[in-house]
């Protein structure tokens, strides 16, 4: 297929593993973390770990955004759905995620309750149009790249003085989340989680630029390469990055020219704030309350506002205890060091939300991780010893 | 039609008409039915009959049964429709004994408010594909449910057919050494439906692939009757049959990326939809595991049948207590292959 298999070409991928062979040192690690759930994907997916040295680490980000939704907004969906009768739309994986009581909205779909699941949030509107005598609610996810259309719906939505629509927002932001993992205590203080640099988003990095970047490469001294979904793109980045920290440099480099420019995509961009403002806070799952990292609807637009509209509030509710979905996302564990994982926990049946997405770093590690054999014949030896 | 056949005081307006309750009602209503409709399309010795069962002789043998329901939404999409798809789905698994499937039985669920031209038009359909397959649909049933009670139309049907004794074709016998080859490209059945669906409207020109594959399975059989597995990737796709294949031979598997066919719209459609066409359904395609020595042979006969132009050989079984199927992937990676999570498409066939 023109334009991907050019980014999937085994020999250019042999030969840019080479040049990062060439270029690690000796005695040195290089704990690179990649932010984007799409990169976690692309690197389960392509077996990229199996072309790198052992020495370049890479920890898995928040950047999931069925991931990062706490247990309170799922919660609140649910509750809104089933005993609101609205029709309530959303993304496929979100209707999966384990909520309070083991409840999701799939289980709750199951049950009578009117939810729908949609590939875009146009789809939402036209439920919208087509059932005029119903409240339809989209539940809106993501970070930079879906918020656009969300606008863009809303706007819509206004234009044809449509009175069914609203939206919960859960729109959350990039670079508030990377601030808040590096100021985090693991990273500052304790040392426990070590970034040497971040392969930074693509999708994400097309409608915001790589200017909102420069600030960490700076302030924090990490070199940041933003990089495309592709696996070719990974293993570049990778390499950019390497270098950069051999080098002693922290600069925001471009890996992805072919989509992102300094600036972004503008006219995106103005869309978003026509429509949306910051939320003063917002709870990540793993992150907890980030201040000023989400978005919400301007009050002129607040006609389409579900949680307005409905009164909603949600509560802060706990993770499973034995979940380290928050400690996954905060780079502080990796899935196998979680004690649900691949046992209670698996996508048939996810205990956290780190198991539901394929971004997620749990489900992309079960569902394409060689781990498993390593973990089976680990345990096969130890039993053996015993 | 035979002169047996008693005249109602109508004809059934199968233009404008549509299904009601009186035609589930066992009286006069649904002898019309399944006089005037199905009768007429699947015509037989035994249906002429009108009795409450067939009898029929089989060819000596082994006896060879499979059932399957199918609940695709919607029922008309390209390159196929309920109809034709219910007699495929049903004769491959038969097909997958190396069995020759002979009769078909089936079962109409139809909703209250179904329009009879809609109907015919997928008794016909099903009526030509059946003929096609030289399979006689001899036995059936009708039912009617209120509306809002069902989703339009939903049948089951039951395939009969005969085996050769000396054929061992079974799920179990995969052994390590073994080639695995695939009879084309995969995922066209699962993206012509996901083309169609209502949420999810997009332009494309693929086609299912649904086909009743009995036609291959016999010149496959003729060459090299030691087949070890036959297995149609249905739902859950390849991905989800070579784990099942793998899990109940009790031996892994290794597959290579770049040998699998694929379209290109199909790769496409997968790439924007964020799916993976290891795991999107078949209807016309089959897996066979046979001993590696005769790989080529067996190649060679899938290659020269209309049905298998494009197969080919796509890994190989392997000693593995685990049961892992895992990919060389085409970037020089290797990941595994695991079973089917969750549902990205749900009725599909």
């Amino acid at each position: 297929m023109k334009y991907i298999d050019e980014f999937r070409d085994k020999h250019m991928a042999a030969s840019m593993a080479r040049a990062i062979w060439a270029e690690v040192e000796e005695r040195r690690t290089y704990h690179i973390m990649e932010f984007c759930g799409g990169h976690t994907h692309a690197i389960a997916r392509y077996g990229l770990p199996d072309l790198l040295p052992s020495s370049i680490r890479l920890v898995h980000g928040p950047g999931c955004p069925v991931c990062v939704l706490p247990i309170g907004r799922i919660d609140m969906a649910i509750n809104l759905a089933r005993d609101g009768g609205v029709i309530l739309c959303t993304y496929a994986d979100v209707v999966r995620v384990p909520a309070t009581d083991r409840e999701s909205l799939l289980a709750i779909k199951a049950a009578g309750a009117d939810v729908v699941m949609v590939y875009s949030v146009q789809d939402a509107l036209q439920v919208a149009r087509r059932n005029p005598d119903r409240e339809v609610v989209f539940f809106a996810i993501g970070f930079e790249t879906t918020t656009p259309p969300t606008a863009a719906a809303i706007l819509e939505a206004k234009r044809l003085g449509m009175r069914n629509f609203t939206v919960i927002c859960n729109h959350v932001l990039t670079p508030s989340a990377i601030q808040s993992l590096l100021d985090s205590p693991e990273v500052r203080q304790m040392g426990t989680v070590r970034i040497d640099g971040f392969i930074g988003p693509s999708h994400v990095s097309a409608v915001i630029g790589s200017r909102p970047y420069e600030f960490f490469a700076q302030e924090y001294e990490k070199p940041v390469v933003i990089a495309g979904f592709e696996p070719l793109d990974v293993l570049q980045s990778v390499w950019m990055l390497v270098r950069q920290i051999n080098e002693g440099r922290a600069i925001v480099e471009n890996q992805f020219t072919r989509a992102v420019t300094r600036e972004g995509n503008t006219k995106a961009q103005t869309l978003v704030t026509e429509v949306f403002e910051l939320a003063r806070t917002f709870e990540w799952r793993g992150l907890g309350i980030v201040p000023y990292s989400s978005l919400r609807i301007q009050n002129r637009y607040g006609a389409f506002d579900a949680e307005r509209r409905f009164g909603l509030r949600p509560a802060s509710v706990p993770d499973h205890k034995g979940c380290e979905c928050g400690a996954i996302l905060r780079g502080v564990k990796h899935p196998h060091d979680c004690r649900l994982f691949g046992g209670a926990c698996v996508p048939e049946s996810p205990m956290g939300s780190c198991m539901v997405s394929s971004e997620g770093a749990c489900a992309a590690h079960y569902t394409y991780g060689r781990y498993r054999r390593d973990n089976a014949l680990g345990l096969r030896r130890a039993a053996g010893k015993s | 039609m035979s002169a047996r056949v008693r005249r109602h005081a109508r004809a059934l307006d199968v233009r404008h008409g549509r299904i009601d309750m009186n035609h589930g009602s066992g009286g006069r209503a649904t002898t019309q039915l399944v006089q005037e409709l199905f009768l007429n399309a699947f015509d037989n010795e035994w249906l002429r009959l009108m009795d409450d069962q067939a009898r029929c002789n089989l060819p000596a043998g082994r006896l060879v049964v499979a059932t399957d329901a199918h609940v695709v939404s919607p029922l008309f999409f390209p390159g196929g429709d309920i109809g034709a798809l219910s007699v495929h789905g049903t004769v491959n698994d038969v097909a997958m004994a190396g069995a020759k499937p002979m009769y078909l039985t089936a079962a109409f669920i139809i909703e209250e408010g179904f329009a009879l031209a809609s109907l015919k038009r997928i008794v016909d359909s099903m009526a030509q594909a059946a003929r096609s397959a030289q399979v006689a649909v001899i036995a059936g049933d009708t039912k009617v449910v209120e509306r809002g009670k069902g989703d339009g139309l939903f049948i089951t049907t039951t395939g009969v057919g005969v085996v050769d004794p000396a054929l061992d074709i079974h799920v179990h016998r995969a052994q390590p050494q073994d080639c695995i080859l695939i009879s084309g490209t995969i995922g066209d059945h699962g993206i012509a439906i996901m083309s169609e669906r209502e949420h999810l409207s997009f332009q494309t020109t693929i086609l299912s692939d649904t086909a009743a594959l009995h036609g291959l399975v016999a010149d496959m059989v003729r060459v090299v009757p030691d087949i070890h597995c036959l297995r149609d990737p249905t739902r859950g796709g390849l991905a989800t049959a070579l784990n099942e294949i793998a899990d109940q031979s009790g031996v892994g598997m290794r597959i290579q990326e770049a040998a699998i066919p694929i379209r290109a719209e199909v790769r496409a459609a997968c790439e924007f939809l964020g799916l993976d066409p290891l795991y999107i359904a078949n209807e016309g395609k089959l897996i066979a595991i046979c001993p590696p020595e005769q790989a080529n042979t067996l190649l060679a006969a899938m290659r020269r049948h209309p049905l298998g132009v494009q197969s080919a050989i796509i890994g190989t079984v392997v000693d593995d207590p685990l049961r892992f199927v895992e990919m060389e992937t085409a970037f020089g990676g290797t990941r595994m292959v695991d079973w089917l999570t969750g549902d990205p498409l749900p009725r599909i066939c």
